[in-house]
C-alpha cells in the first residue's frame, strides 16, 4: 500500500476518533490521534490479521497496553472492517460494545483486554511466548504511552522478554511527550527510553517521526529483521496529532470536542483530505 | 495421631501439575522465583520446557499467563497467596478476571500456618480479594486428596480459577471410596441436629475433631466442608442452617470477607439464623511454628471447640 492510501486511511482514523469521542463527549483524543499513524500502518502493512477470522490461531497479535486511546484503535478496526464505522457514535455510550477501554471479549479483532496501565505488555510476552513455545511464526506487537512506562511492570515484562529474546516481539513507544499532569520530563521523566529499553537486551529503534509512513516502515522492516531480540521502536510524535487545536496541547488528553470543536476538528481533517488527494 | 498420614496441599498441587501436565499438552506452569516452596518445582523436573521462572515479578506472571491462556494454554501461575491474589489484585482483576480468561493461579502458603516468616508472609485477606472478583471460582482444599482432585477440577474447568494451599502437613481426612469432588459443591461430613459446623481448608479437621468433642458433651454437631468458597453451595448451607439453627464458620483467614462473610450474606438475606465465625479476628499473624500458632490462635480442634462452647452458653 502505498504512503498516499495509507495517509487516507490514517486520517479516516482521525476522523473516526474525533467523532467518537464527540459524541461520548469523554475519551482520550490527544494520544489516539498521535498512533494514528501507528495503528494503521499495523493493521493496513504490518500485521497478518483477517476481519473474516478474527480468532485465527496463526494471526499477528497486537495489544494496546495504553487501553486509553480505545478510540483510536477501534477507528482503526473499523477501516480495516472488523465492525462497521457507524458504530464510533457509540463509543462509551451505555450498552455498547465499544466500551471506553478495549474489552476483547466485546471487540471483534481485539485481541486483549486492557486500560489499566502497565498490565498489556505483559500480555504481549505472554502471547510471544506462547508463539515460541508452539513453534508459530505469528508476530506480537504492543503499543505504549511514553507515560505508561513510569509503571515498574513495563520493565519486569521488558526484563523478561529480553531474556528470553522474545524476537517475535515488537514494543511500541508512543513518545508524544505528554501525560495528564504534563510533559512527561516534569512528571517523572522515563528518559533516555532508547537506553533503557537497551539496557534489557532489546534491538531499539527510534524513530524520528512516528508520524511519517517512511519512517515507520523503514523501522518496522528493520524489526522483522532482528533475530534473538526483541524490539523496541520510539516513535516520536505530536499529541493530537491532524487536530490544529489539539496538537502537543496537554488538556486534550482526556477531553472530548464540544459541537464547535468538533466543527473545527472536521474542518481540520478534511484539509488533511484534500491535501493528500491533491 | 502420629500414625495419621499428613501431607502439605502445596506438595499435592505440584504433584498434582505432575500428573495432569502427563496427560495434556497444553498445561504450562508459572512461577516467581518459590518453585521450590510452592512446589511447582516437582512440575519443572518432569516438564522443563512447560515450567517458566518469570522471576519475583508476580504482577508480570500474571499477564504473561493471560497472554499465554490466549493462545492455547492452560496457565497455571503459582506463588504465595500474599503475592498472588495480594500483590498482583489488579492484575488478577483486571487482566484475568475482567476477560474471564482460562488461567488458573495456584496459591500456596495461605493463612498463619505459614508459620515463623510471620505477618508479612500470612496472608488471611486473599478469600475475601478473589472473592470480590466477578466471575472468580475459588477452592480451598482441606487435604491431600481434595487438593488433587480441584487441580484436575480446575484444569477441565473454563475460566479463572484461584486455589488457595497451605504450607503445613495436614491429615488426610478424605480417603474413603466414595468421596467426589464437585466445583460448587459443599461435603456433608457429619450428620447433626443441633449446630452445624461449616468449614474450609484445613480447618475442616479442627471442625471434625471439635464436633467429635461435642459430641462427648451431648451436643451433636453437623459439619460441612466448603471446599468451594465462590460458587458456594447455598442449597447445602441453608438446608443445615434451616434443620439446626445455629452455623458457626471456620477457616483460617480473617472473619472478615471469606468463608464466614459469605456464609453470612447467604444466610442472612435467605434463612436468617445465628451465625458466629471462627478464623483470625482482623489481625495479623506472627512468627511461630505454625502448630503453635494455629492453637494460640484457637484455630485447632481443641480451640475450636472451646470457642463454640463458649458461644453456645
Amino acid at each position: 500500500m502505498d504512503n498516499k492510501e495509507l495517509k487516507r486511511i490514517a486520517n479516516q482514523v482521525r476522523k473516526n476518533i474525533v467523532t467518537g469521542v464527540h459524541a461520548a463527549k469523554s475519551g482520550h483524543p490527544g494520544g489516539s490521534l498521535s498512533a494514528a499513524d501507528i495503528f494503521t500502518y499495523l493493521y493496513f502493512e504490518e500485521m497478518h490479521v483477517d476481519p473474516k477470522n478474527p480468532r485465527d490461531p496463526d494471526r499477528d497479535r497486537f495489544v494496546l497496553s495504553k487501553g486509553h486511546c480505545a478510540p483510536g484503535y477501534y477507528g482503526a478496526l473499523a477501516e480495516k472492517g472488523f465492525f462497521p464505522r457507524e458504530d464510533m457514535k457509540t463509543l462509551r455510550h451505555t450498552g455498547s460494545y465499544l466500551q471506553g477501554h478495549p474489552n476483547m471479549n466485546d471487540v471483534p479483532g481485539v485481541d486483549m483486554s486492557t486500560g489499566s496501565l502497565g498490565q498489556g505488555i505483559s500480555t504481549a510476552v505472554g502471547m510471544a511466548l506462547a508463539g515460541k513455545l508452539k513453534k508459530k511464526d505469528y508476530r506480537v506487537y504492543t503499543l505504549l504511552g511514553d507515560g505508561e512506562i513510569e509503571e515498574g511492570q513495563v520493565w519486569e515484562a521488558a526484563m523478561f522478554a529480553g531474556n528470553h529474546e522474545l524476537d517475535n516481539l515488537v514494543v511500541i513507544v508512543d513518545n508524544n511527550n505528554l501525560q495528564i499532569d504534563g510533559p512527561i520530563t516534569e512528571v517523572n521523566s522515563p528518559y533516555p527510553i532508547d537506553r533503557k529499553f537497551e539496557a534489557f537486551n532489546f534491538h531499539v529503534i527510534n524513530v524520528a517521526d512516528g508520524n511519517d509512513f517512511d519512517q515507520l516502515r523503514a523501522a518496522f522492516k528493520e524489526a522483522r529483521e532482528i533475530k534473538g531480540r526483541p524490539t523496541a521502536i520510539i516513535a516520536k510524535t505530536v499529541k493530537g496529532k491532524g487536530v490544529s487545536f489539539m496538537e502537543n496541547q496537554v488538556g486534550w488528553h482526556g477531553k472530548a470536542p464540544n459541537d464547535e470543536e468538533y466543527a473545527v476538528a472536521m474542518a481540520d481533517l478534511e484539509k488533511i483530505d484534500e491535501e493528500v488527494n491533491a | 495421631m502420629a500414625d495419621v498420614k499428613k501431607i502439605a496441599t502445596r506438595e499435592s498441587y505440584g504433584n498434582a501439575l505432575v500428573e495432569l501436565g502427563k496427560e495434556h499438552d497444553d498445561l504450562i506452569v508459572l512461577d516467581a522465583d518459590l518453585a521450590g516452596a510452592t512446589k511447582t518445582g516437582i512440575f519443572k523436573k518432569a516438564f522443563p520446557d512447560r515450567h517458566i521462572d518469570c522471576g519475583i515479578a508476580e504482577a508480570d506472571m500474571m499477564g504473561i499467563a493471560a497472554g499465554l491462556s490466549t493462545c492455547g494454554f492452560v496457565p497455571f501461575a503459582s506463588s504465595f497467596a500474599m503475592f498472588a491474589a495480594g500483590r498482583a489484585f489488579e492484575q488478577v482483576r483486571n487482566t484475568i478476571g475482567y476477560p474471564h480468561l482460562n488461567v488458573k493461579i495456584g496459591a500456596t502458603h495461605a493463612g498463619i500456618s505459614v508459620g515463623e516468616d510471620g505477618a508479612s508472609h500470612q496472608c488471611n485477606e486473599d478469600i475475601a480479594l478473589m472473592r470480590t472478583i466477578p466471575g472468580m471460582t475459588i477452592i480451598v482444599p482441606s487435604d491431600d486428596i481434595e487438593a488433587k482432585a480441584a487441580v484436575k477440577a480446575a484444569y477441565a474447568f473454563e475460566g479463572p480459577v484461584y486455589m488457595r494451599f497451605g504450607r503445613l502437613a495436614v491429615p488426610v481426612i478424605n480417603d474413603r471410596p466414595d468421596y467426589r469432588f464437585e466445583i460448587g459443591k459443599g461435603i456433608l461430613l457429619r450428620e447433626g441436629s443441633d449446630l452445624t459446623i461449616i468449614a474450609t481448608g484445613l480447618e475442616v479437621n479442627s471442625a471434625l475433631e471439635a464436633a467429635e468433642k461435642l459430641a462427648a458433651d451431648g451436643i451433636s454437631a453437623e459439619v460441612i466442608n466448603i471446599h468451594t468458597i465462590k460458587p458456594l453451595d447455598e442449597e447445602l448451607v441453608i438446608r443445615s442452617a434451616s434443620k439446626t439453627g445455629k452455623v458457626v464458620t471456620v477457616e483460617e483467614h480473617n472473619i472478615i470477607g471469606g468463608l464466614g462473610g459469605a456464609v453470612a450474606e447467604v444466610l442472612s438475606e435467605k434463612c436468617p439464623t445465628k451465625v458466629h465465625r471462627i478464623g483470625v479476628n482482623d489481625r495479623f499473624g506472627e512468627s511461630g511454628p505454625a502448630v503453635e500458632l494455629l492453637h494460640k490462635y484457637g484455630l485447632d480442634g481443641e480451640g475450636v471447640y472451646n470457642n463454640i462452647k463458649a458461644w453456645l452458653q
